[in-house]
């Protein structure tokens, strides 16, 4: 597993022997004020636009296409009041259709993502290492080839404009990253735990729940953390799955926005972007470690 | 170890020493019981692999050999589709904007990813803010939300014309509007996504005893050959795990082109992704026997390119055990 955050003694170590090579000479000191003057102004291009967004949603359309600045100067809140109303249904409807698929997809890849890891990870099977190749290739294929069988499938079982296509291949383990993922951070438990517990009888299923499950803990909420996020972005199986706008999640709405306003009220079409990315933005902000380590683990080591 | 690395190193994991009969008894007394669990616990996993991955896999392979519109069943046509293919002038129109799209998108993110994880080294004052920072728009730029503001933003009345219009530069062009440029700025979202991989470099970045550096500097390394000779090799491994994966998902872009465009892939089919066709034919036009084509014409593409990369990563990539 890498670790990212608890570094300080690595920080500490490398700084000391730098200083013992060069010292904190002026010129390291020059150049260290160069970095951060080229980081800052990247910084600011980064975030420019987002902030621009944030800031045109409390502005009169009007306003929006002459100021590149970011200041405000007559606040104005009716492009939430209006867009959250301008769709066939308020715009809550959407955030409750994309909450039953966030939750219900959350819920399967905790589910049955780490139970496949567990088997993967500390069962001896007939196999393991071919089902685990397969496992491995899985997450390159792209999604476009099992999109129309998957299409037809869904469509004979009367699944179409339900919320099932975008939940149930979540319950079946379809997204191996996380297993992946999960493996890795099973290897990192020591075997003595599940060896002592096996030893005072516990089977497997005993070990998987009450040893296994409770030190996961990282492992799932990043898990859990990405689902989220990516399904709450989701746009293709949506578009694909969800043709009835009553059935419309978040992204789908946002773009029948485009549609429906025919690009005149970008204020009201602004002011939900913000409101769909706030919840990306809270879960990035309160699971970041975990996103950070997640995606370090499956590149690094 | 990465995924990747993974994938290329399996090997079976047999017991080296012999084992007396009791212990091999034991032993397989145990593996029975392991045997029966692990196929238990991946139930779930092996369903999905039948019915939601390999089965369609297959259904479409045929269906690529048939025309089909979901209305009446499918009919053979043998390799009809892909005969077309060779015909379909907007296909490898298509094919043609998503290679400009990787080859000049994805490392030009990595590129950026790399130098700016390489300036964020382990000292520095503000990594964990900076870091947050790069990182946030890979987060979010997935999302119509981003997608719609990027619309806006290379609009003909957007906020580059309006920042450019500071320094006195009027231009009355609209970027996404414009077929030369429209393409361009696809890239540019996909290169401020630079986060993730960024994120990976880090990682890989801290892997490297900070001894090699300080050997090198006692030795009067400059920072370049020490860059080129130490952490250029040592990263290689993840370097090479970014690009097969950013490889694999450029390929599959999708959101971004379809909304910047409104779904057609305009101005002039100049934003035209492979995929957005291949929805178009699939899903606007029902031509699923032909977008089944399409879809393994794609594979082909990523797995040969996959496998290249592999090929070449034996003369580039280092690994260190």
């Amino acid at each position: 597993m890498t670790d990212l955050q608890e570094s300080a003694p690595v920080t500490t170590t490398r700084a000391s022997a730098r200083s013992a090579v060069g010292g904190r000479s002026a010129s390291s000191r020059a150049r260290s004020v160069v970095k951060h003057a080229v980081l800052i102004v990247v910084s600011i291009v980064m975030v420019y636009p987002l902030l621009w967004l944030l800031v045109s949603s409390f502005r009169p359309t009007n306003v929006i296409f002459r100021t590149p600045g970011l200041w405000i100067n007559d606040l104005v809140t009716s492009n939430y009041t209006g867009g959250w109303t301008a769709l066939a249904q308020p715009f809550g409807h959407y955030i409750v259709n994309s909450a039953i698929v966030v939750v219900g997809a959350v819920a399967g890849n905790l589910f049955a993502c780490s139970l496949a890891a567990y088997a993967f990870a500390r069962c001896r099977f007939r196999f393991r290492n071919m089902w685990f190749a397969i496992m491995l290739i899985t997450v390159m294929v792209p999604i476009h080839v099992v999109l129309v069988p998957q299409y037809i499938l869904f469509n004979h079982l009367g699944w179409v404009n339900t919320f099932v296509p975008l939940i149930l291949p979540k319950f079946l383990a379809t997204d191996s990253f996380f297993i992946f993922l999960m493996v890795q951070f099973i290897r990192g438990i020591p075997r003595e735990l599940d060896e002592a517990a096996r030893i005072d009888g516990c089977g497997h299923g005993r070990i998987f729940l009450r040893v296994m499950l409770p030190l996961m803990g990282p492992a799932l909420a990043t898990t859990a953390i990405f689902t989220f996020i990516w399904t709450w972005s989701d746009f293709f199986t949506p578009l694909i799955y969800l043709t009835d706008p009553n059935a419309y999640t978040v992204p789908v709405a946002l773009k029948s926005f485009l549609d429906a306003t025919s690009g005149s009220n970008w204020g009201a079409m602004f002011a939900m972007s913000i409101v769909t990315l706030v919840p990306l933005f809270l879960v990035f902000l309160f699971g970041q470690r975990f996103l950070v380590k997640g995606i370090a683990t499956t590149g690094g080591k | 170890m990465s995924a990747i690395g993974e994938l290329s190193s399996l090997r079976a994991d047999r017991a080296r020493r012999p084992l007396t009969p009791e212990e091999k008894a034991a032993r397989r007394r145990e593996n029975n019981r392991d045997n029966k669990t692990a196929y238990l616990f991946l139930t779930p996993w092996f369903l999905g692999l039948a019915v939601i991955t390999i089965g369609p896999m297959l259904a479409s392979l045929y269906l690529s050999f048939t025309q089909y519109s979901l209305l009446q069943p499918p009919t053979w046509i043998g390799v009809q589709n892909y005969l077309d293919m060779l015909g379909d002038a907007r296909l490898h129109h298509s094919l043609k904007v998503t290679f400009i799209y990787v080859v000049v998108g994805v490392p030009l993110q990595l590129g950026f990813a790399l130098a700016v994880a390489i300036v964020l080294d382990r000292g520095m004052r503000g990594l964990a803010l900076y870091r947050s920072i790069f990182y946030l728009p890979s987060m979010l730029g997935g999302s119509v939300a981003i997608a719609l503001l990027w619309r806006q933003i290379f609009g003909t009345q957007g906020l580059v014309n309006q920042l450019l219009g500071l320094v006195g530069i009027h231009s009355t062009t609209g970027w996404v509007s414009d077929p030369r440029y429209a393409l361009w700025t696809i890239i540019v979202l996909h290169v401020w996504t630079f986060g993730s991989p960024m994120v990976i470099f880090l990682a890989g970045l801290r892997q490297i005893p900070a001894m090699y550096h300080e050997a090198a500097a006692v030795d009067g390394a400059s920072r370049w050959t020490r860059f080129s000779k130490i952490t250029l090799p040592l990263l290689s491994p993840i370097i090479f795990f970014n690009l097969v994966l950013q490889l694999i998902n450029a390929f599959q872009s999708f959101t971004q082109a379809f909304v910047v465009s409104g779904g057609t892939g305009g101005p002039a089919d100049s934003t035209m992704f492979y995929s957005l066709y291949l929805y178009q034919k699939g899903f606007g036009q029902l031509e699923m026997g032909y977008a089944a084509a399409m879809a393994w014409l794609l594979v082909l593409i990523v797995g040969v390119l996959t496998a290249l990369n592999f090929l070449l990563s034996k003369y580039w990539v280092f690994y260190d055990d």
